[in-house]
């Protein structure tokens, strides 16, 4: 490659992006605090760690805890570790940034700055999931949630994926009830909110292999509550044409231990949802469901 | 024989539907994912997803006419049998994500509905919502699921591809992997590896793309000897959501289903937008392309919003680069049923409601075209041959890469809701190719060979890793040269290209990727430790980033994305009939000159702590020859008219027996 031989160009003063950086700046440059819940790993006990931010134009709480892991020190000017957090679309679609904003469980890429500082302008404060284990930080295990979807068979059996044809027709109606279920992101907040769902903790045993292991955490999941994501997802399936044919064997899973009996109806979960899916629709159709089953088993149907 | 398997690195749509098809055919898949599958970046896409339908036939579509849009939109970039394999496969597999349980959108009667997207006449694309590629990545990982209960499927969700192993012969026999909890560097033999890694946005700092999309697997298959394709091909999105973290998506469905771009004719114009009458609104998509208006292909609408804020200052703001997208003409009901996914999440980082205001938007990185190069077998009739092991294979035998980290389909532009059906075409299209390599790999299964081979590459990436971690000194933070990183892509390669930049911005990139071998990590523990994972990251992200600088230095012309001005080919000036006629003339000598010389893939090969290799394949164009992309410009119909009459007496000539030529002249006239 040579080097350079031309001069700058008044050109590169416009590059694609320089806009969002100038945005803004000017009006209030002023400093926050973020306050954070920090855990080493599973077992280690936790501590609180305060950080200080500049402020910028249209930050949210991903912004700050990528200022935090760039300047990785602490207020009191101790170099620390970056903060360990889980994220990725930044777009509140993928689901991984569940975690507890001023007390809150949300995702952190919608929790703005700005509206966050109106409603408590002492600072920020972040803590981790408060119902599955802490990997580390603000990184938590939701290996339990993807496994309520298998444990409820949260899928269309398709006999296979050769062509077919078309599915089968679909009223507007009916893709207008299934379409918010269908934009369930696994997030965990309605879990999280859920006084039924309580934090299970497994440790590995001595000499115990990953199989092992899985399958003595699939077999404790089991038997606790499976959350109303699961419960929604139920009903999305059933109430699709081809789901609809294995609709009984998904009812009969619901009322196994763990099951939708547990759901003590306080309705957090719709409150928190950030998708706003109609979760306490869902478990209420699927109550009904269920309890009509298994009317329909006592007399031999 | 031992149990074979085969290695999936990446679990968004291209890896799913490999992976479900391949259970299908009773091969144990193993996959392995920087994220939990279901939060894969194609979870991302929004608009929909392109085939030709019932509908689009009886208005005189056809699978040709997807397959010449996507060819003439990506200008004539793409080797042409997968892209028309592909777009014969368009139909079959939505149905088959509608059997999956994918709720599109439907009409009253409960057909799927369809709309329109860039690059097109047609209503082509499915949808679901604004939120499509949820939805369809939902119905993959459902099924993937399915047969993980089966045992088919294992997957390794927070595991990071380190690099492929490869044996003395250079076929790949599995790969390294590391998980990002515990840290741990293991092993994998496999009979088969396949990178769907998507894209590699984040090399430019901010992007469209989610976080896992820095590119590094497709890097480290790349610095192991895979070739990498058209590396300098990146799409820049015309419409995204300026963010301080990221650059958020405004999907070309708010244009599809009928949003309007503008600026007000006075420059910065201080009034509420809605207050601002018609005949002072500057809607200049509208005006220039009034064939196409807003849903122009991808590359023009961003360059003209780009000059329109940059070279004509008529930018919506005073401090930065923004034009109106507007929704607000359309009844409430209908952006809520059909674009309300995107239009929440304008309304939730910005905290306005596009359906009252209209949305100020900006070009932002978007998509890579280019990727890891790979090979495919062609039929006689110009399709792929099915089964082949060659296709989707990069040039290490046993070594496959799909989806967005492959450079197969889309060329120098890719046509919107093109990638969905690539991604998905490209998976299930490999999964037979893979059974027939896997029943014959030279040497036996990967399970027989020595562990030796297994046990010193698993050495040689802990070894790595621990210097990393143990390297005092430098002082130079991976985070901060990132943003360096960043800035100097975004200013050099994105949406207008000229030599004395790109020259310069490759000198600081590589000054950056010496600096970054100095980097200090913050967190010297082993236990999910983000830090060194990032800073891994970074380091590949140079190689990438060399490509991508060099390839757009070294290829002086304009192809889709790929813009330079000092080599634009501009319209027509002369107002005298003959003269008018001699400068179409003259223009498309000066095309077909450009045509032998440019018309090319650029093939890349890595060079450790050195320049690149570029060489250039050429394409295979024997479906439709290359004919101009005429979008607006002054004095397309002559130009037009003259390259027809050349086409004919050309065929007439005999230049070429099967009458392709002449079906492309043909063609021109319809779609030019």
């Amino acid at each position: 490659m040579q080097a350079t031989t031309n001069g700058h160009s008044s050109h590169a003063d416009h590059d694609a992006h320089a806009s969002a950086d100038g945005h803004g700046h000017s009006s209030h440059v002023t400093e926050f605090d973020v306050r954070i819940l920090r855990q080493d790993g599973p077992g280690n006990s936790s501590y609180w760690e305060r950080h200080r931010i500049k402020r910028e134009a249209d930050m949210n709480v991903i912004s700050v805890l990528q200022r935090v892991a760039a300047q990785a020190k602490t207020v009191e000017g101790q170099r620390v570790a970056p903060v360990a957090w889980d994220c990725n679309c930044l777009e509140e679609v993928c689901g991984a940034c569940t975690m507890l904003v001023n007390g809150r469980v949300r995702q952190a890429c919608t929790a703005l700055v700005d509206r966050l500082l109106e409603d408590s302008p002492e600072g920020i404060e972040l803590r981790p999931m408060e119902k599955f284990p802490v990997v580390r930080d603000l990184v938590v295990n939701r290996r339990r949630l993807f496994r309520a979807l298998e444990k409820v068979r949260a899928w269309i059996p398709v006999d296979g994926y050769y062509d077919a044809g078309p599915g089968p027709r679909v009223s507007p109606e009916q893709q207008q009830q299934a379409y918010p279920l269908s934009e369930c992101m696994s997030c965990g907040c309605c879990l999280d909110a859920c006084p039924q769902f309580n934090k299970l903790e497994l440790e590995r045993n001595e000499g115990e292999t990953d199989e092992q292991f899985h399958k003595r955490e699939h077999e404790t999941y089991d038997t606790h509550f499976v959350g109303a994501h699961a419960i929604s997802q139920v009903m999305l399936f059933n109430n699709h044409p081809t789901g609809a044919l294995n609709a009984g064997e998904r009812l009969d899973l619901l009322t196994a231990p763990g099951g939708i009996q547990d759901c003590g109806n306080a309705q957090n979960c719709v409150n928190v949802c950030p998708k706003k899916i109609p979760l306490t629709t869902s478990i209420g159709r699927a109550g009904r469901a269920t309890t009509l089953r298994s009317i329909a088993k006592w007399f031999g149907g | 024989m031992a149990k074979q398997r085969v290695m999936i690195v990446g679990g968004g749509l291209a890896g799913l539907s490999a992976a479900m098809q391949l259970a299908e055919a009773g091969i144990s898949v193993d996959l392995m994912s920087l994220t939990p599958v279901k939060r894969s970046h194609s979870v991302c896409a929004q608009g929909g997803i392109n085939s030709v339908n019932s509908v689009t036939r009886q208005q005189g579509d056809n699978e040709y006419l997807h397959f010449d849009d996507t060819v003439y939109g990506g200008d004539f970039l793409q080797h042409q049998p997968p892209v028309k394999e592909m777009t014969e496969w368009g139909p079959r597999i939505i149905d088959l994500m509608d059997r999956l349980g994918v709720p599109f959108n439907r009409t009253p009667e409960g057909f799927r509905d369809q709309r329109r997207f860039g690059g097109t006449l047609f209503k082509r694309t499915a949808f679901a919502g604004a939120t499509t590629g949820q939805q369809l990545l939902y119905a993959l990982d459902e099924q993937v699921r399915r047969w993980e209960v089966e045992g088919k499927i294992k997957k390794y969700e927070f595991w990071d591809f380190l690099g492929p192993v490869l044996d003395q012969n250079g076929t790949c026999r599995g790969c390294i992997g590391q998980d990002l909890v515990t840290m741990e560097i293991r092993s994998f033999p496999a009979d088969a590896v396949v990178i769907a890694s998507g894209g590699c946005g984040l090399i430019y700092g901010r992007s469209t793309m989610s976080m896992v999309c820095t590119g590094s697997a497709a890097s480290r298959a790349f610095r192991a000897g895979a070739k990498y394709g058209n590396g300098e091909f990146i799409q820049v999105h015309p419409t995204a959501i300026p963010g301080a973290d990221k650059l958020r998506l405004m999907s070309e469905s708010a244009r599809g289903e009928g949003g309007r771009v503008w600026v007000p004719r006075k420059p910065q114009d201080t009034r509420d937008p809605k207050q601002i009458p018609e005949a002072e609104r500057y809607y200049f998509l509208e005006e220039r392309y009034p064939k196409y208006g807003n849903l122009v292909p991808r590359d023009i609408a961003t360059r003209e919003i780009f000059n329109v804020c940059t070279y004509e200052g008529l930018s919506v703001e005073q401090d930065r680069l923004a034009v109106y997208l507007d929704v607000t003409h359309i009844p409430r009901a209908v952006l809520d049923q059909k674009l309300g996914g995107i239009l929440d999440i304008y309304e939730k980082f910005q905290g306005v409601d596009p359906r009252e205001t209209p949305m100020k938007i900006f070009p932002a990185v978007h998509y890579s075209m280019g990727g890891l190069w790979v090979d495919y077998e062609r039929t006689a009739e110009g399709g792929l041959r099915l089964g082949s092991p060659r296709n989707q294979v990069t040039n290490i035998p046993g070594l496959y890469a799909i989806g967005e980290c492959d450079y197969q389909y889309h060329g120098a532009n890719r046509l919107g809701a093109n990638s969905l059906l690539s991604c998905i075409f490209s998976g299930l299209i490999t999964a037979p190719g893979l059974a027939n390599w896997i029943k014959s790999v030279p040497g036996g299964a990967a399970a027989d060979q020595p562990s030796s081979l297994f046990d010193s590459a698993r050495r040689q990436h802990q070894q790595a890793h621990d210097a990393l971690l143990k390297r005092s000194g430098g002082g130079e933070n991976p985070y901060l040269i990132h943003q360096e990183l960043g800035n100097v892509m975004t200013k050099a390669a994105t949406v207008v290209r000229r030599n004395d930049v790109l020259q310069e911005a490759y000198g600081t990139v590589c000054e950056l990727a010496e600096r970054a071998k100095r980097c200090s990590l913050s967190d010297t523990g082993n236990w999910t430790n983000q830090n060194v994972v990032f800073t891994k990251s970074l380091l590949d992200m140079f190689p990438l980033a060399k490509v991508i600088v060099k390839g757009a230095l070294q290829r002086d012309e304009c192809r889709g994305a790929h813009f330079k001005p000092d080599f634009a080919m501009p319209g027509l000036v002369a107002t005298d009939p003959a003269a008018h006629r001699r400068e179409a003339e003259a223009w498309c000598d000066r095309f077909e000159e450009n045509t032998r010389k440019w018309l090319k893939s650029t093939v890349a090969t890595h060079v450790e702590d050195g320049d690149p290799v570029l060489v250039y394949e050429d394409v295979d164009t024997t479906l439709i020859p290359p004919r101009p992309r005429l979008y607006g410009l002054v004095g397309a119909e002559v130009i037009e008219e003259v390259w027809n009459q050349r086409q004919v007496a050309k065929a007439a000539a005999g230049h070429d027996g099967n009458g392709a030529v002449g079906k492309g002249a043909v063609k021109a006239t319809a779609a030019g």
